[in-house]
């Protein structure tokens, strides 16, 4: 034994070749990714199990907002119409805060991916996480590579069966807690999970629990790298990210070529004389999730996982060549490396500084916002019908629906006043009290109260003015925060 | 025509047998899911014939088997929102008009339910908000003819004004003109005297003599000062509220002719909770007592 070819990896081919060997349209070419050790597969484990502690532990953290608001950190509350995060909590109408959340992600993104290359669809993408955590399940059952393939080509028996359903049986409960996590977010986790093995839970949860359970069975355990080529668009343009400059799997063509096996040479003379120090092995195909060959260079599905450099690096140890075959590097380095010169890497270029700038500026917008998010919001709607009232007085008399929103977790009091309008008295419906210059309105904590006011104004006011500008103030009878609204008082205009 | 059968070479496949310009299309068989699927719509349809209507026959259609229809369906509907609505109702059964207004649910309920059974019978003459029109009072204001406290209206809703039910309120203004009682230029004089109460009056030796007229003829229903009275359905003539207008010819208009609208009584149309929770809503409408 040379130690140069492990039998088992002999005719291993992409799945890109043995497609091109195919005219026209053939089916999928199943990708039987071979077990590997290595610096690389211990960070994608540890990333994997981060992600999943993070995935399955966050719904049971605690955050006490008081009484009148729910204690679960991250919850987002359909019924209740908010979002919580911690110490955030958005309405509605603060979804912008979704979006900045959004567009943060996505340059971040663009920044990790101009300097670093696709660690994101390598390590933390939940289809690279899920479909890792799906092929060790497989691994356990069936065995690795090739009692896989061996298995996938026998024909049915009783042992065949029962490794079949034994993984089915593995990854649809994988699958299950997958959906049934996901539904945690959604309410109280501790309840829900009481909820769903009692029978007690609604049939919108135990829909949502099967619709994720599906998805993550079908994409995890047989769409997998089908879902990075075909139907992810991150793929598609992350041309646009990466430059010569960024950090991707690297094949050294410069010393691996000419590959080829390596022969037994005669005493004295030097095996490797003459050719590169890739031995043909195609150790780094048979270990690659995606089913390509890194050593034809960057290629779309490259999900940049580096599990071939794991590979590479355990053949050239045993053969006694320099690790890095294939590495982690800069195209500009491979260049240099190529005509044996110094590398010459930069980390800052316009590229990087233009995300980087954006990322911050994106940032500090959603740091201020956040900061100054208002605890107390008013909106007024005026009455339509009638558009006025004349009173038996001559006075004229408009009617507003008036929403105060109290986003704190307190019950407060409000002074509702208007401005702009000489005289203007107001008087809330329902109420026997006077109308005032100044109302008070109560509200309760996190909700909206909603009130219908009368402003009445004497008829000299607004004499041959059909519209009027009108404004709300809203201030707090204790405490911070005010607002105000811009509406109009109509009248009779004569 | 096909003419001629070939087997494809490089999948295998026969192909149709046509050919145009020496393109030849493959037969390919239809995947076997699709197929499948097909067939099982197939078994589907022939349990929905059984199950539910789905053949014309001669004189109607086939009924199958659940006996469902949309009516039966929308009716089942209906009496699960009357069963919910059910509990509310007999609470606003047993209160009272200020209980009802004093209970923030119970409040909120007629204000909902009474909304709707406004826009649906009201709307027409009053408006929508009860914004009035010619001849149909403005609910929104603070001026009424038959009193605006909660239980005036509720009784104005259930009797209505000057229709044939027996509890119907009666009110009836003579035609001071047509008939005979004052003269053109007496008509005139307390048409003046009718302006001169809200001070649009432009002439004050006529609004002088309209005065005494009005004191004559006027005053027993409409009051001293022309204020009004709810109990008589006078309408108070000092304010700047004017069901059918508020200018001279159509004053001069109202005392010679008279005015008579007419609402319907609700009892008997609306059942006595709707009309709880209308009095309420129409209360709140901004002119409530």
């Amino acid at each position: 034994m040379d130690g140069t070819s492990p039998p088992d990896v002999d005719d291993v081919v992409s799945t890109k070749v043995q497609k091109a060997a195919a005219p026209l349209y053939v089916s999928r070419i199943k990708v039987h990714p071979k077990d590997v050790k290595g610096l690389y597969r211990r960070i994608k484990w540890a990333v994997l199990a981060l992600c999943l502690a993070v995935y399955y532990l966050a719904p049971f953290l605690r955050w006490d907002r008081g009484p009148t608001a729910p204690d679960q950190a991250i919850l987002i509350d359909l019924p209740g119409r908010k979002a919580y995060f911690f110490m955030i909590e958005i309405w509605p109408q603060e979804v912008y805060f979704l979006t900045g959340l959004l567009i943060l992600a996505a340059i971040t993104l663009f920044l990790v991916t101009s300097l670093f290359g696709r660690l994101w669809c390598g390590y933390a993408c939940p289809q690279t996480v899920w479909t890792d955590l799906f092929m060790w399940v497989e691994r356990k059952i069936e065995g690795d590579r090739n009692a896989r393939i061996k298995l996938d080509a026998a024909p049915y028996s009783a042992e065949k069966i029962v490794k079949r359903t034994l993984k089915h049986t593995a990854w649809i409960g994988i699958a299950l807690a997958t959906g049934g996590a996901w539904i945690l977010y959604f309410d109280d986790a501790p309840t829900v999970i009481r909820d769903v093995f009692t029978g007690n839970a609604t049939f919108t949860q135990y829909f949502f629990i099967g619709l994720f359970a599906a998805t993550t069975y079908t994409l995890a355990g047989w769409a997998r790298e089908q879902v990075c080529t075909y139907m992810c668009p991150w793929p598609r343009f992350q041309g646009a990210m990466l430059d010569d400059q960024s950090y991707v799997v690297t094949y050294e063509e410069w010393r691996g070529e000419k590959r080829g096996k390596l022969a037994k040479a005669a005493p004295g003379v030097d095996p490797w004389a003459g050719r590169g120090d890739c031995v043909d092995c195609n150790s780094c195909v048979a270990v690659c999730p995606t089913g390509i060959d890194i050593r034809d260079g960057q290629q779309l599905e490259c999900i940049g996982c580096g599990l071939c450099i794991d590979a590479c690096d355990a053949v050239m140890d045993k053969v006694g060549r320099p690790r890095g075959l294939i590495r982690f590097d800069t195209l500009a380095n491979q260049a240099c490396r190529a005509k044996g010169e110094p590398v010459t890497h930069k980390f800052i270029r316009p590229r990087t500084l233009i995300y980087a700038g954006v990322l911050a500026f994106v940032g500090a917008v959603m740091l201020v916002a956040l900061l100054s998010r208002a605890t107390v919001e008013l909106n007024v709607l005026r009455d339509r019908a009638p558009l006025f009232v004349t009173l038996s007085s001559g006075d004229i008399r408009n009617a507003y629906t008036i929403h105060v929103l109290n986003k704190t977790h307190e019950p407060r009091e409000f002074a509702l006043a208007v401005s702009g309008l000489q005289g203007a008295v107001l008087g809330v419906a329902g109420s026997d009290a006077a109308a005032a210059p100044v109302v008070t309105l109560a509200a309760k904590p996190d909700s909206v109260a909603t009130y219908r006011v009368f402003v009445t104004v004497p008829a000299q006011s607004v004499r041959g003015k059909a519209s009027s500008p009108v404004r709300f103030d809203l201030k707090p009878r204790e405490g911070r925060g005010a607002a105000d609204y811009d509406s109009v008082f109509l009248a009779p205009g004569r | 025509m096909p003419t001629k059968i070939e087997k494809d070479e490089i999948t295998g496949t026969d192909t149709t047998g046509h050919e145009w310009d020496g393109i030849k299309e493959l037969n390919t068989p239809l995947p076997k899911w699709w197929l499948w699927t097909f067939y099982a719509t197939i078994v589907w349809s022939i349990g929905y014939f059984i199950v539910y209507p789905a053949w014309p026959t001669l004189s109607g259609h086939t009924k199958g088997v659940l006996g469902w229809t949309q009516r039966i369906e929308i009716a089942e509907r209906m009496e699960e929102a009357k069963a919910m609505r059910a509990p509310f109702v007999g609470r606003i059964e047993k209160a009272s008009l200020d209980q009802i207004r004093s209970s923030p649910d119970l409040l909120n309920f007629a204000m909902a339910g009474g909304r709707s059974v406004f826009a649906e019978n009201c709307v027409p003459c009053h408006g929508a908000g009860g914004s009035g029109a010619k001849g149909y009072p403005n609910l929104a204001d603070d001026s009424w003819v038959w009193g605006g406290t909660l239980d005036d209206i509720h009784t104005t809703i259930t009797y209505g004004i000057r229709n044939a039910n027996n509890e119907s309120r009666i009110g009836q203004m003579p035609r001071f003109g047509a008939d005979g009682i004052l003269k053109p230029a007496q008509i005139d004089d307390v048409a003046e005297y009718v302006l001169s109460l809200s001070k649009r009056s432009t002439n004050a030796d006529a609004a002088k003599r309209g005065e005494t007229v009005f004191s004559e003829n006027c005053v027993a229903c409409h009051q001293e000062g022309g204020t009004g009275s709810t109990d008589l359905g006078a309408p108070n003539l000092a304010a700047n509220i004017w069901i059918y207008g508020g200018d001279k010819a159509t004053i001069m208009e109202t005392v010679r002719n008279s005015r008579a609208g007419s609402m319907p009584a609700w009892t008997g149309r609306l059942d006595d909770a709707t009309i709880k929770m209308l009095a309420v809503y129409v209360h709140a409408l901004g002119g409530g007592k």
